[in-house]
């Protein structure tokens, strides 16, 4: 495969004299995207840290902090044999679902929403930690499924293992995307891990018409009042213009944003939209603001980053030594791949609006510290990688 | 250990290109946006980061006759504070009250206040403004705006008009050339973030308003100011109700002067005469009140003409061979006509005279046997060859048409009082119009004011022009008209518009107003000059004169004061 190259380039000798690898075309990646976040992040968040606080550069300062925290981490994490997280897979799970009935009693409020937990007086969303709780479950327990996998049993037992965290990240914390992401990074691990196809093309299937049906019934349905918050979203997805003081309002200044970025944008830091009108602009929808400063330009050259990180991922999971490892680096590929889709997608309009922040982008601290946590994880399969295995 | 097995790594490509592909998909909902959208999007953002002030664009001004503005713009300042950049609050109290003459008290509360933006005052004198502009003061603003202003105060105010807050025409010549005196206004566009706050370094996008087009028009104010010290002198000597003039070119409809007393001053057309309580008056009442203050008499009311327009019955009666100069009558003092007995004014009659001498008396059933002998179709087709039965067509809004008899219900009688002017009515401007028609060679011109409108370096100019209906009657009959009025003033019952070394043609009238009997009558009278060649004809109604009430009497010395002001000037100034 490509990978002899890449490989070629990023080889060391290690001290026993056998050839070992650090994946330092990912590691450029993941730096790069921090720094350009950091930039993005005071960009589109000075108005409003200014305002709300007196200084332009909080939100910068803030999520800065949680960066080095989260390198520090992931250099720890990249550092330690990926077979110990073995041993967490049971505590990861369990821990994941104390975490979030911990905000029952002890979550605070932030935004309108009760997610978060403190922690040595940081603020944790129990939602980030279940999703590297789970991608570390679902890693050990396809190990230790073995064939069984490619049963039908097997295939039901490890969809059914997600759905109690996805549960109670919908109801605990009222944050459906998070359950969506987490059953989503379940699937994608099981797709990997199952010969099949055909099951997989019918749950698909099933999935999209139960969707286009649903969309069908609210939009022929057509009064936003008789319907939920997420009926009123749909329609609003349909036709943002017509509900442009309501649900529309976020998608539709989306779209003023990221429409008048045109092919070159209107530079850093010469964005209206993040003064105020648009809502969230340095988290769920930091991406239109990228697109109006950096034009259609900006906005692929950060597509394209993203793309190669999965390729990265890809090589990595393709080399891993052993099925736990690829496993491990197949549900942060899925973490991310699916993350940034949905967060492009809603803030394009592709689909109807849902609260999904961009990887290492967005503002959220908690999110960047698990991420990196992820990525040291996964630099750690990596330096399993024996080039002569290549 | 697990090996990673070979499905397992075709499964994780197949990821990564369905990863890839959908990646490929937003990239092209981008494109879509960004490319295909991107205008609509920016349009709309625009619209919605922007905000839009108006700048107001400076009125054309009314040049009258020698080029004097009579309507012109005054640039007024308004004065407020800003509260959040004011350093020296102390310092701001004093200048503002020393220089605005305001209590300080009023001041200091204003300065005080805390608002985005606090108003001290408006309509400042712009010398005022700059003086304050000169002090440097932090906080202060000093904005400048137009203001309409009327140089000469109530001269030709009805004609004139005035113009609104956003100085907007509201009545008169104002309104009437709206689209030449407005002009365009700018915009001022200056971004904003969503509390409204303005970006400084965004800057500001100026659209400059183009200025309006100057108004050129016939009144002279000289004239004007000339017949409305008249018009004023008879209303108190004769304490009169209103007193009306007009003066005009009879050979193009030109109007030198308008004057329609009381006036009311422009630069404050919503103050109502001295003497009227306007406390506990509803704003209905209150309107109704202003509305008849602007009223013009001269288009907006008509009034029966009495023997004035005996100069349409004589100049159908001669186009329409009903009467010659010689044709002899007698009159005993009164006519039959059908069972009704009406009255001469010279209750013993006038003897034997002929035609010219009969209109040197105004003899009121030789008129009305004219009026017979045309028939009711004959004059009713002269009424409106003459042009009565439309309006004139004057450059001014609020004209009043003719009030007349129809056709059908037209006979004997009616004929006959309609003969000597009584029984319809027409409006002053209507009267003056025909009379001039008549004597100027049969051409009936459209009065008017409006001349031409240009802008201000004249270097696009627009001359209006107005229909002539010509021939209303013959080259022969208007010089017969001509000789026979000269008459009336030489030797009949206009010798009173007689002026020295000049030669005048008019006719008297005195009405009586309806209801008959009431004892309120109009005087008139109407006259041109030089009577063989009219160069400006002039009609001045008086209305409700108190003791003499006779047309000859009373209105026939004011046209001849006017006229002994006013040819020697028109020579000079070589009209035409």
């Amino acid at each position: 495969m490509a990978d002899r190259r890449s490989a070629g380039i990023n080889g060391r000798k290690t001290g026993r004299g056998q050839e070992s690898f650090f994946d330092f075309t990912l590691l450029f990646i993941v730096l790069f995207l921090l720094g350009f976040g950091l930039v993005m992040l005071y960009s589109t968040s000075s108005y409003d840290g200014g305002l709300q606080y007196g200084d332009p550069a909080y939100f910068l300062k803030r999520q800065l902090t949680s960066t080095i925290l989260g390198l520090v981490a992931m250099m720890v994490v990249a550092n330690i044999p990926y077979h110990i997280w073995e041993k967490f897979a049971a505590l990861g799970y369990i821990g994941s679902a104390v975490m979030i009935l911990l905000i029952i009693p002890f979550g605070y409020e932030a935004g309108g929403a009760k997610r978060w937990i403190r922690i040595f007086g940081m603020s944790i969303q129990p939602a980030e930690i279940a999703k590297l709780g789970m991608v570390i479950f679902l890693a050990s327990m396809i190990c230790r499924m073995g064939r069984k996998i490619r049963t039908g049993k097997g295939f039901m037992i490890v969809l059914a293992v997600p759905m109690p965290i996805c549960f109670l990240v919908w109801k605990v914390t009222e944050n459906m995307s998070s359950a969506i992401i987490i059953f989503g990074i379940a699937v994608l691990m099981l797709f990997v891990s199952c010969p099949d196809y055909k099951r997989f093309i019918f749950l698909g299937l099933a999935g999209t018409a139960v969707c286009a049906l649903a969309v069908y019934i609210i939009a022929s349905a057509g009064s936003a009042d008789t319907l939920g918050v997420r009926g009123a979203r749909i329609l609003a997805w349909l036709d943002p213009e017509a509900y442009a003081s309501g649900k529309g309002f976020q998608t539709l200044q989306a779209l003023y944003a990221i429409g008048s970025g045109g092919i070159l944008g209107k530079g850093l830091g010469q964005s209206m939209q993040k003064l105020g009108f648009l809502p969230e602009a340095q988290n769920d929808m930091i991406f239109s603001i990228i697109c109006e400063e950096l034009g259609l330009f900006g906005a692929i050259s950060i597509l394209i980053m993203f793309i190669l990180l999965i390729w990265r991922f890809m090589v990595i999971a393709n080399n891993a030594p052993d099925l736990f490892g690829a496993l491990l680096v197949v549900g942060v590929l899925g973490h991310i791949a699916i993350q940034v889709i949905l967060n492009v997608a809603v803030v394009t309009n592709t689909i109807p609006n849902t609260g999904i922040t961009l990887p290492f982008i967005s503002y959220g601290g908690s999110a960047v510290m698990f991420l990196l946590i992820e990525i040291g994880i996964v630099l750690s399969v990596g330096r399993g990688i024996r080039l002569k295995d290549l | 250990m697990v090996k990673n097995k070979t499905y397992i790594r075709k499964k994780i490509v197949t990821v990564f290109f369905v990863c890839f592909v959908i990646f490929l998909i937003l990239m092209g909902r981008l494109v879509y946006l960004m490319v295909f959208q991107s205008g609509y999007y920016m349009e709309q953002a625009k619209e919605l980061h922007e905000r839009e002030r108006s700048i107001k664009a400076a009125r054309g001004r009314i040049l009258d006759a020698n080029g004097t503005v009579i309507a012109d713009n005054k640039t007024v300042c308004t004065i407020s504070v800003i509260h959040n950049q004011v350093k020296e609050p102390d310092r701001i109290v004093e200048v503002l009250c020393k220089e605005l003459e305001l209590s300080e008290e009023y001041v200091r509360k204003r300065v005080e206040k805390y608002s985005s933006i606090e108003r001290i005052k408006s309509n400042v004198d712009k010398e005022k403004g700059d003086a304050i502009r000169a002090y440097n003061l932090d906080g202060v603003k000093v904005d400048e705006d137009y203001k309409r202003y009327y140089p000469y105060g109530e001269l030709a105010s009805k004609a004139l008009g005035f113009t609104g807050g956003d100085n907007q025409g509201i009545i008169g010549l104002e309104v009437k050339y709206e689209e030449y005196l407005k002009g365009q206004e700018g915009t001022i566009l200056t971004v904003t973030d969503a509390r409204g706050v303005e970006i400084s370094e965004a800057g500001e996008e100026r659209v400059e308003p183009v200025a309006g087009n100057d108004l050129y028009v016939s009144l002279d104010i000289n004239i004007q100011s000339y017949a409305t010290q008249l018009a004023k002198q008879v209303m108190e000597t004769k304490q009169a109700e209103r007193v009306s003039i007009i003066v005009m070119n009879p050979q193009n409809g030109e109007i030198m002067a308008m004057v329609d007393v009381p006036e009311f001053d422009l630069n404050n057309p919503y103050e109502l005469p001295e003497g009227i309580d306007t406390e506990g008056l509803s704003q209905d009442k209150k309107q109704e009140l202003l509305n008849q203050m602007w009223r013009n008499g001269c288009i907006s009311d008509t009034y029966e003409p009495g023997s004035t327009f005996k100069i349409i019955t004589a100049a159908a009666g001669l186009e329409g061979g009903a009467v010659t100069v010689e044709d002899r009558f007698s009159c005993p003092g009164y006519i039959m006509v059908e069972d009704r007995r009406i009255r001469c004014h010279k209750t013993t009659g006038h003897g034997s005279q002929n035609f010219m001498e009969a209109t040197m008396n105004s003899c009121n059933p030789v008129f009305i046997t004219v009026g017979l002998r045309l028939g009711v179709e004959n004059y009713y087709h002269y009424f409106k060859q003459f042009g009565l039965m439309e309006k004139t067509g004057v450059d001014l809004p609020g004209e009043a048409g003719t009030i007349m008899h129809k056709m059908e219900d037209m006979k004997a009688v009616e004929l006959a009082t309609v003969s000597f002017g009584q029984s319809f009515q027409i409006s002053p401007l209507q009267l003056a119009t025909t009379a001039a028609s008549i004597v100027n060679g049969g051409n009936r011109v459209t009065p008017h004011f409006g001349i031409a409108s240009a802008d201000r370096s004249q270097t696009k100019i627009e001359k209006f022009s107005y229909s002539v209906k010509e021939q209303i009657v013959s080259e022969e009959t208007s010089e017969t008209m001509r000789m026979i009025l000269e008459q009336v003033v030489e030797n009949g019952t206009g010798k009173n518009g007689y002026v020295e070394g000049a030669r005048v043609g008019g006719k008297t009238a005195t009405s009586q107003t309806l209801p008959r009997g009431s004892g309120r009558y109009i005087a008139s009278f109407v006259g041109f000059a030089p009577a063989d060649d009219p160069q400006v004809l002039a009609l001045a109604v008086i209305h409700n004169p108190q003791g003499v009430y006779y047309g000859g009497q009373v209105a026939a010395p004011v046209v001849r004061q006017l006229f002994e002001n006013i040819l020697p000037y028109l020579e000079k100034m070589d009209y035409n």
